[in-house]
């Protein structure tokens, strides 16, 4: 579904942050993306998720070269991922409801036609009690929680998430993890980055190790 | 519509216990997707109210000035005046009968009336006294003759009979004095649209600088509404009608204040109309009122405003987008 080959990367004039990149994410499959702080994983996120032009090396996506499309084309490409940042990106003026709902209220669709099935998504992720309760007054783990609900609630192909249990104590990492495992479950590709090795240890996953630029598979 | 049966089918992960509560809080009506009433959003409503009565002001005193100028022009250009002096040998009443014959015959004229004696005498009363005996003084005698409107009588043929049937006679058109104030009026209508541009310039340049200032607190919400896979022009939309209705707003604030100031001095004028200070404000200013072109002028200046707000708004995001997708 996505493949990189020979990709590297570099923020303007600065060093090669990251080298020789290749590697797939397959259909149906669910890998950890893991490595220090500052190791290139927000970085390798942002170009899956077409925000970041490789410096060099070829990203096919979709079957599609990444770098010969136009912006439509990439707009297109990119609705099919669904992405929960690192700083999970809810807008505060609006409700946690609104915030899920907003992919789809972007694409025009009525709001009585995905109503149901925000407010199933909510409580399924255990917000449903703060269904109308905005971003500020959300604790870390509910927005987090938020983030990731609005990220699959388009039904993505491939949920790309940036240390989703960065914010939360173990337990409810545990919970959030099971969550991404029953996604991947019903058919999504997952990509989770984390530098938390007792998350990883919890399930036995495809692990993607960046160490000083280089990618390391460990299926 | 795709349900949610993949997720039904699996385990709750999280404690369902409250599910009876299924739709209890989503709220019904949404949130505009853009914030309505951030303060970034008042201090440009405010910023366009106060730049559009400015601006309206600027163009209401331009269209005074010009009306005024092309009254006095027009009140001028609308009489012209016949003098006939006095002159030993001949028969003065003949000759005001004779020239107001010659006027009459003219094309274009609507009216011709001579001054009686009696207010010739009452013309120069202030610089010879009362009480004169004026059958014994040479007066010259005044025939004013009244223009129709619009008409251009042909002046250059009217003094040549004149002069030649009436010798004691002179035509006086005004026009030096037309000229001169053709040429003020002109100078007044040019020195007038020079300022309404400046205005209307900086008026616009600030009302760009402004909607940047608050489209920089939405530029998260350009982004997240990019990345969760909303359309340039969806996005571009949502913020081009709120700065649209923004900008209306602080116009319609500010152009209406201006309006009302307009109807207000007006209405002032109308009721000091008849006291002699009013006739007197009224020779010198013309009628006070910006007209119909005025209020005219002012709604186009609200909807310029709106107009100016909205296309920076959409411009901002556009940028935006670019960055984004640049990187
Ligand atoms: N926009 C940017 N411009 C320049 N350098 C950047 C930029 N973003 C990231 N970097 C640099 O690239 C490197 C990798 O950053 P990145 O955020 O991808 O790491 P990370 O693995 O996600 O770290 P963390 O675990 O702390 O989130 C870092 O050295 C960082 O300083
Ligand atoms: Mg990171």
């Amino acid at each position: 579904m996505i493949r990189f080959e020979n990709v590297g990367l570099r923020y303007g004039l600065g060093p090669e942050i990251l080298r020789d990149l290749s590697f797939s994410i397959d259909r149906h499959s669910f890998q950890f993306l893991t490595g220090p702080s500052g190791a290139g994983k927000t970085s390798l996120l942002r170009m899956m998720f077409l925000l970041l032009r490789p410096t060099r090396g070829l990203i096919t996506m979709f079957d599609r070269d990444t770098a010969t499309i136009d912006k439509d084309r990439r707009a297109a490409l990119r609705r099919r991922i669904g992405i929960v940042f690192q700083d999970f990106r809810l807008l505060d003026h609006l409700t946690t409801y609104e915030n899920v709902s907003l992919p789809l209220r972007v694409l025009g669709k009525d709001e009585a036609s995905y109503r149901h099935e925000v407010v199933e998504l909510l409580h399924w992720v255990g917000l449903g009690e703060r269904m109308g309760a905005l971003p500020p007054v959300l604790s870390g783990g509910e927005k987090q929680r938020a983030a990731i609900a609005r990220a699959v609630i388009a039904r993505p192909q491939l949920l790309l998430a940036d240390e989703p249990t960065g914010n939360v104590d173990p337990n409810l990492g545990q919970r959030l993890l099971r969550l991404f495992i029953e996604l991947y479950k019903s058919g999504t590709s997952v990509v989770i980055a984390t530098h938390d090795i007792a998350l990883m240890d919890e399930y036995d996953a495809r692990r993607l190790v960046l160490h000083e630029g280089r990618l390391h598979v460990y299926d | 519509m795709s349900t949610l049966e993949p997720l039904e089918r699996m385990a709750e992960p999280w404690d369902a216990g409250s599910s009876g509560s299924m739709h209890a809080l989503a709220p019904e009506v949404p949130s505009p997707i853009v914030p309505s009433g951030s303060i970034a959003g008042r201090a440009l409503t405010a910023v366009i109210a106060i730049l559009t009565f400015l601006a309206a002001l600027t163009t209401g005193a331009m269209m005074m000035v010009v009306g005024s100028a092309s009254d006095w022009q027009s009140d001028v250009s609308r009489e012209v005046t016949i003098q006939v002096r006095p002159v030993s040998g001949r028969d003065i009443d003949a000759d005001v009968r004779a020239a107001i014959d010659i006027a009459q015959g003219t094309a274009g004229i609507a009216q011709v009336r001579a001054f009686t004696k009696q207010e010739s005498a009452q013309l120069i009363e202030p610089w010879l006294g009362s009480g004169l005996v004026l059958s014994d003084l040479p007066i010259p005698r005044m025939i004013v003759v009244k223009l129709l409107s619009g008409a251009r009588p042909d002046f250059a043929a009217m003094g040549k009979t004149l002069a030649a049937k009436v010798p004691s006679a002179t035509l006086d058109d005004h026009r030096g004095w037309i000229a001169r104030m053709r040429a003020m009026a002109e100078t007044a209508v040019a020195i007038g649209a020079a300022i309404l541009a400046l205005v209307l310039a900086v008026t616009v340049l600030s009302v760009t600088f402004a909607t940047r200032g608050a489209m920089a607190t939405n530029q998260a919400i350009v982004e997240v509404l990019h990345y969760v896979g909303a359309t340039d022009s969806f996005i571009a939309k949502q913020f081009q009608r709120h700065f649209l209705l923004l900008g209306l707003k602080g116009g319609a604030i500010g152009g209406g204040a201006a309006i009302a100031l307009f109807g207000l001095i007006e209405a002032i004028n109308v009721w000091l109309l008849g006291t002699p200070g009013g006739d007197e404000a009224a020779a010198l200013f013309g009628s006070f009122s910006v007209g119909i072109p005025g209020y005219i002028a002012i709604l186009v200046l609200i909807v310029l405003m709106a107009v100016a707000t909205a296309l920076t708004s959409r411009r901002t995001v556009n940028q935006t987008l670019d960055r984004i997708e640049r990187e």
